[in-house]
Order: structure tokens, then C-alpha cells, then sequence
């Protein structure tokens, strides 16, 4: 710790206590607005206080807007289901890595390495999906492209078993006649919940989050959106579905209506469970980024 | 010893099958790189085609560099070059600059509210992009915007139509990039910045040291090879940008391209809005080569001047 009495106390906290309302005042400002009565809305803007509150936007969403249900169901979908086959496919390309005795580890680790470096990119990775694997309008889109491994976790799990798992409880395990399948999991997996949480964490934050595959490989079926894709539509369509609702008239089925109160409130509800979420799990993510942060 | 003869012919004649379930173990993730990583590395070779689907991307004819060609008629190719590499570089240096800046602030705070700085500076970090562009939406918004109508407003001057003047994008996109990001890189450069020896400090101070000299003499020599891991690896990711940031939060506003079109953003307007494969292939073959070269040289570079940081 850098010595001086001056800088150690006032300054740090003042411009750390400053960056930490630069970081939640945005969110206050989301909230606010999804509890704001539309007129007040129309006429004042968005404000932190405003002059007259209202849970109409709530009350829109859980009465009127099956659509917007179902795809927050989605969304925990293929969050759970996708974290699940990352985790499990990241172990089972890692152990094997941190074997000595599998042949070609390093080869195999190389293989897994080199895509960090080298992509082919979107143009012909979303040919391949769309035209050779056919997942266009399935739920597989949200769930395949990209997020189903990541390169730089199996790296880091792979180097987690070999510097904490001790060769010699593996040999152990092996030489009382347990299988490899049951050495992991009964003797290597109970070791490792600091990695597994880490990539787990790391894999469900990026499937929650993700908007990008349902915008690619989603065209028709957008019943298949993800609350994410939910949000970004109505935004971009904003304006459009304003002059369209004012020529159909009244309709109220998601992506039409949506006033600015309701978006807001979309915002809100497809933030919250990560935000009821990372309090429980905020210590592990610290350790995670530092884990995984600098060199894999 | 009596006992280890049998064991160990035992293990010896289970090594076998046994191992084999190791090798059976990777099957499913190095399928999953095949499809995912290295098909569409091969599917490079796209860029030197004219892709008709209704033939099939493997009977479109062979067409040479046309695709370049076409891409390179237009000034838009070198436009998003230039905003891609520029932002990078924006984005390394105040990126980085603040990250050590929060992180000694951080160094100077006791338990308690460590954990509270901690744990709000990375919820920007948390945050989707499409909720990162209904905040921006709400501060931006012509009409119902928070800088319109409570600080512009109420100063009597008039209100300002963000979303069609490209040139507040780069100052608007380097904030958020900057209050997304930067609670994830202080926590990085924060936890080598601990590992520091109290020693070194307390006798600088007796030595006479400044504040100033402190962070200069013993603070950043100590990041030195975390500040150099870093910046390497955003060098090596010159030519890409995040794609979210620069077509979401702009909300894919045509009057915005000219400062927040990006290669990424070009890629996807051509490949699936403007049903254009051939300039999009040639533009992505062009981001995948050049960021290839890009992460060797700068590894190169680093492992000349010091090999201990090289990333290979």
C-alpha cells in the first residue's frame, strides 16, 4: 500500500465512491423510468425522481404479453442447458489434456489453442450453420454458435487439474480399481469447484446475455427470441412500430405497442435475475477473472 | 511386495481399455472445435468465390480477388478499417490508463468498503448489450433523453438529436466501452498490485519518497508484465471490435456509419441486410489474415524485448 496520508484516505474514496455511482446510476435511471407514469414520461423525459409513479408497464407485462414469457423461458433455457453441456464438455476435453499418460496431450492442447489465434469469422462460420448444418430457425441457433465451448476455459481448466489435482490421489484412485470416468468424478471433480464455478459462471453470463445468435440465425421464427433479442428488436423497431401501431390502431401482442415506459420495463425484468444473482456469487466471480485473467 | 506383482500386472492389463475412455472423453469437444473453428477457417476460402446459395456454396464458381476488388471501390472499406483500428487503440491506451489508476485507488482501501467498490464497479461488466443500449437510450433519447430534458434543458440550451450526429459517436462509444469495461481490468491489474511487498513502500517513505515516486518507482515496475499481457493481447484484436457496442448501442443508425461502422458491423450489414456475401467475405478473409499476423508479430515483438511475457 502506497504511503501517504493524504492519498490514502480522502482521494481513493472520494473518486472510488464517484465511479461507483457512475456505474449503478444508469441502472437507477432504467428502473426509475420503468416506474414512471407515460405522461410524465412524455412530458419530462427520463428522470431519477419523477413527479408521478405508476406499475402500469409491470402490470402490461405480466397480464398482456405472453410473448414476453416466453421468451424470458427461453432465455432460462437455453441458459441452464447450455452452461450444462459447457461444463461438462469443457471437463471432458481438459482431464485428458492434464493426463500424462494420454499420448498427443499436446498436440490435442495446440489443436484447442490455435483457434484462439486464428478465426474464420462470421461470413463463412454463419454459412457453415445456416446452409450446411441447417440450424436457421431452430432452437439450436441460440444454442450451438459460439457458446457451447470456450477454447481459453478448457486452456485454463486443463491447467487448474494440472497444478491442484495431485498425481498421486489419481494413481490411488486408479490402483482401488476406479474406472477413469469414476476417478473424475468422484475424486478430481470434488477438487475443482473453484474452475467449474469459474467457467460455469462465465458460460451462463454469456448465454443470458446473448442477442447476437437469435439475430443471425433467427429470421423467422421469432418466437424463438431470447428476452435479449426481445429488447434489441424493439429498440431498432421503435419508431417503425410506433407509425405502424398508428395506422392499425390499437393491438396488443409484442412488438407493436411497446411504449417507452414498457421497454423500459422489459430492460428491468431481463436484468433482474442476474442482478438477484451476482451478490451470492460476486466473490467467486473476482477469483474467476483473476484465474482466468491474465495468461491462461 | 508380495502384493504388488498382481496389482501391478492387473493395472498393466486394464491399461488398455482404460485409457481409451480417456481419449473417448474428448471426442465430443474437439467435434465441436471442428465444427465451430475449423470449418469456417477452411471456409476462408469463400472470399475467393461468388457464393450463389441457390447452386450450393461448394459448386459457386471461383471468381479470384474480385470480391476485393468490389470491396475496395468504395471508400467504406477503408472507413472501417480506420474506425476499427482507431477505436482499438483509443481503447488501449485510456482503457489501460484507467484501469491502473482505479486499481492503486483500490490498493489504498481498507476491507469493508473494498467489497463494496469491488463488487459495483464490475456490474457494468454484467450488463447485456441490450441493456447497455436502453441505458444509452435513456440518457440519449431525443425526446424523453435524461441530457435533453434535465441538463440541457434546464441550462436553456437546446436539445441535441444524439442519434443523427456522428460526431459526438466516438466520444459517446469510448465512455461506454470505458464504463463496461473497466471495472473487469482494474480487478485484474488490482490483483497483481496486492501481491506487492509492503516493504518495498515503507522504505521509500523513509527514503523520503513522494506519492507520485512511489507509484512511479515501485507501483508500475511491479505491473509491468501484466500491463504488457494486456495490451498485447487487445493489440492482437486490433481489427475486431465489439460487435453489440457498435451496432446495438448506435441502434444500427444509417446516419451514424460514418464513426461507428466498424469491420464487424460491415461484415454482418453486407452478409445478412444487404445480402451482399462477396465485399463481406472479402472484408472478413481480410480481419482474419491480418488479425493472425497481428497476434504473431506482437508476440514476436514481446518476446524479444521480454520473453518471460510472451503469450507462446
Amino acid at each position: 500500500m502506497i504511503t501517504n496520508s493524504r492519498l490514502s484516505k480522502i482521494i481513493p474514496q472520494t473518486v472510488l465512491a464517484l465511479l461507483t455511482l457512475a456505474c449503478l446510476l444508469p441502472l437507477l435511471l432504467l428502473t426509475m423510468a420503468s416506474f414512471t407514469d407515460e405522461q410524465t414520461l412524455i412530458q419530462n423525459g427520463y428522470s431519477f425522481l419523477p413527479q408521478k409513479f405508476s406499475l402500469a408497464s409491470y402490470e402490461y407485462i405480466f397480464k398482456a404479453s405472453e410473448a414476453i414469457f416466453r421468451a424470458y423461458g427461453i432465455t432460462f433455457f437455453i441458459t441452464i442447458v447450455g452452461t450444462f453441456l459447457n461444463i461438462v464438455m469443457t471437463i471432458f476435453l481438459a482431464y485428458p489434456l492434464s493426463r500424462p499418460e494420454v499420448k498427443g496431450r499436446n498436440v490435442v492442447a495446440f489443436i484447442v489453442f490455435f483457434t484462439m489465434l486464428f478465426s474464420g469469422g462470421l461470413v463463412p462460420t454463419y454459412i457453415m450453420y445456416s446452409q450446411i448444418f441447417q440450424i436457421r430457425d431452430t432452437i439450436f441457433a441460440l444454442l450451438v454458435p459460439s457458446f457451447l465451448m470456450s477454447p481459453f476455459n478448457v486452456i485454463l481448466m486443463r491447467n487448474y487439474f494440472k497444478t491442484n489435482i495431485p498425481e498421486e490421489i489419481v494413481e490411488a484412485a486408479k490402483l482401488d480399481g476406479a474406472s477413469e470416468l469414476k476417478t473424475l468424478l468422484r475424486v478430481v471433480l470434488p477438487m475443482s469447484s473453484p474452475i467449474i464455478g469459474t467457467v460455469g459462471l462465465m458460460s451462463g453470463l454469456a448465454y443470458w446475455n446473448d442477442w447476437t445468435n437469435g439475430l443471425y440465425y433467427l429470421v423467422k421464427r421469432t418466437d424463438l427470441y431470447s428476452i435479449q433479442n426481445v429488447l434489441t428488436n424493439m429498440l431498432n423497431n421503435a419508431q417503425f412500430l410506433k407509425t405502424a401501431t398508428q395506422m392499425q390502431g390499437v393491438n396488443i401482442e409484442l412488438g407493436t405497442i411497446p411504449s417507452v415506459g414498457i421497454r423500459m420495463a422489459i430492460a428491468v425484468v431481463a436484468l433482474v435475475p442476474v442482478m438477484i444473482v451476482y451478490p451470492f456469487i460476486q466473490k467467486s466471480f473476482v477469483k474467476g477473472i483473476v484465474i482466468g485473467g491474465v495468461k491462461g | 511386495m508380495k502384493m504388488a506383482t498382481p496389482t501391478s500386472s492387473k493395472t498393466k492389463h486394464r491399461k488398455g481399455p482404460k485409457n481409451i475412455a480417456l481419449y473417448l472423453l474428448m471426442i465430443p469437444g474437439l467435434l465441436y472445435l471442428l465444427i465451430n473453428n475449423y470449418l469456417p477457417m477452411f471456409g476462408l476460402s469463400f472470399a475467393f468465390k461468388k457464393i450463389n446459395y441457390t447452386v450450393g456454396v461448394f459448386e459457386s464458381p471461383w471468381v479470384g480477388i474480385d470480391n476485393f476488388r468490389y470491396l475496395f471501390k468504395t471508400s467504406d472499406a477503408y472507413i472501417v478499417f480506420r474506425n476499427t483500428i482507431l477505436y482499438n487503440l483509443v481503447f488501449i491506451v485510456l482503457g489501460t490508463v484507467l484501469a491502473i489508476t482505479v486499481a492503486i485507488l483500490l490498493g489504498q482501501i481498507k476491507k469493508r468498503m473494498l467489497r463494496v467498490y469491488q463488487t459495483s464497479i464490475l456490474i457494468p461488466y454484467l450488463l447485456s448489450t441490450a441493456v447497455i443500449s436502453y441505458l444509452a437510450f435513456a440518457f440519449l433519447s431525443m425526446d424523453n433523453g435524461f441530457i435533453n430534458n434535465s441538463i440541457l434543458e434546464p441550462l436553456g440550451m437546446d436539445a441535441v438529436g444524439w442519434y443523427s450526429a456522428p460526431g459526438y459517436w466516438p466520444v459517446i462509444l469510448t465512455i461506454i466501452y470505458l464504463w463496461k469495461s473497466f471495472g473487469y481490468s482494474s480487478i485484474l491489474y488490482y490483483a497483481t498490485l496486492i501481491g506487492i511487498d509492503d516493504s518495498y513502500y515503507e522504505a521509500a517513505v523513509i527514503d523520503g519518497a513522494s506519492t507520485w515516486q512511489q507509484i512511479k518507482f515501485i507501483t508500475l515496475p511491479c505491473l509491468k508484465s501484466t500491463i504488457i499481457t494486456l495490451v498485447v493481447i487487445h493489440l492482437g484484436r486490433m481489427f475486431y471490435s465489439d460487435f453489440g457496442l457498435f451496432y446495438q448501442v448506435p441502434m444500427n443508425n444509417g446516419m451514424l456509419y460514418s464513426t461507428t461502422n466498424t469491420i464487424d458491423t460491415y461484415v454482418y450489414r453486407s452478409l445478412l441486410q444487404l445480402n451482399d456475401v462477396g465485399r463481406s467475405s472479402a472484408a472478413g478473409f481480410l480481419q482474419s489474415i491480418l488479425g493472425f499476423v497481428l497476434v504473431l508479430g506482437a508476440n514476436t515483438l514481446t518476446r524479444k524485448v521480454d520473453k518471460e511475457n510472451a503469450l507462446f
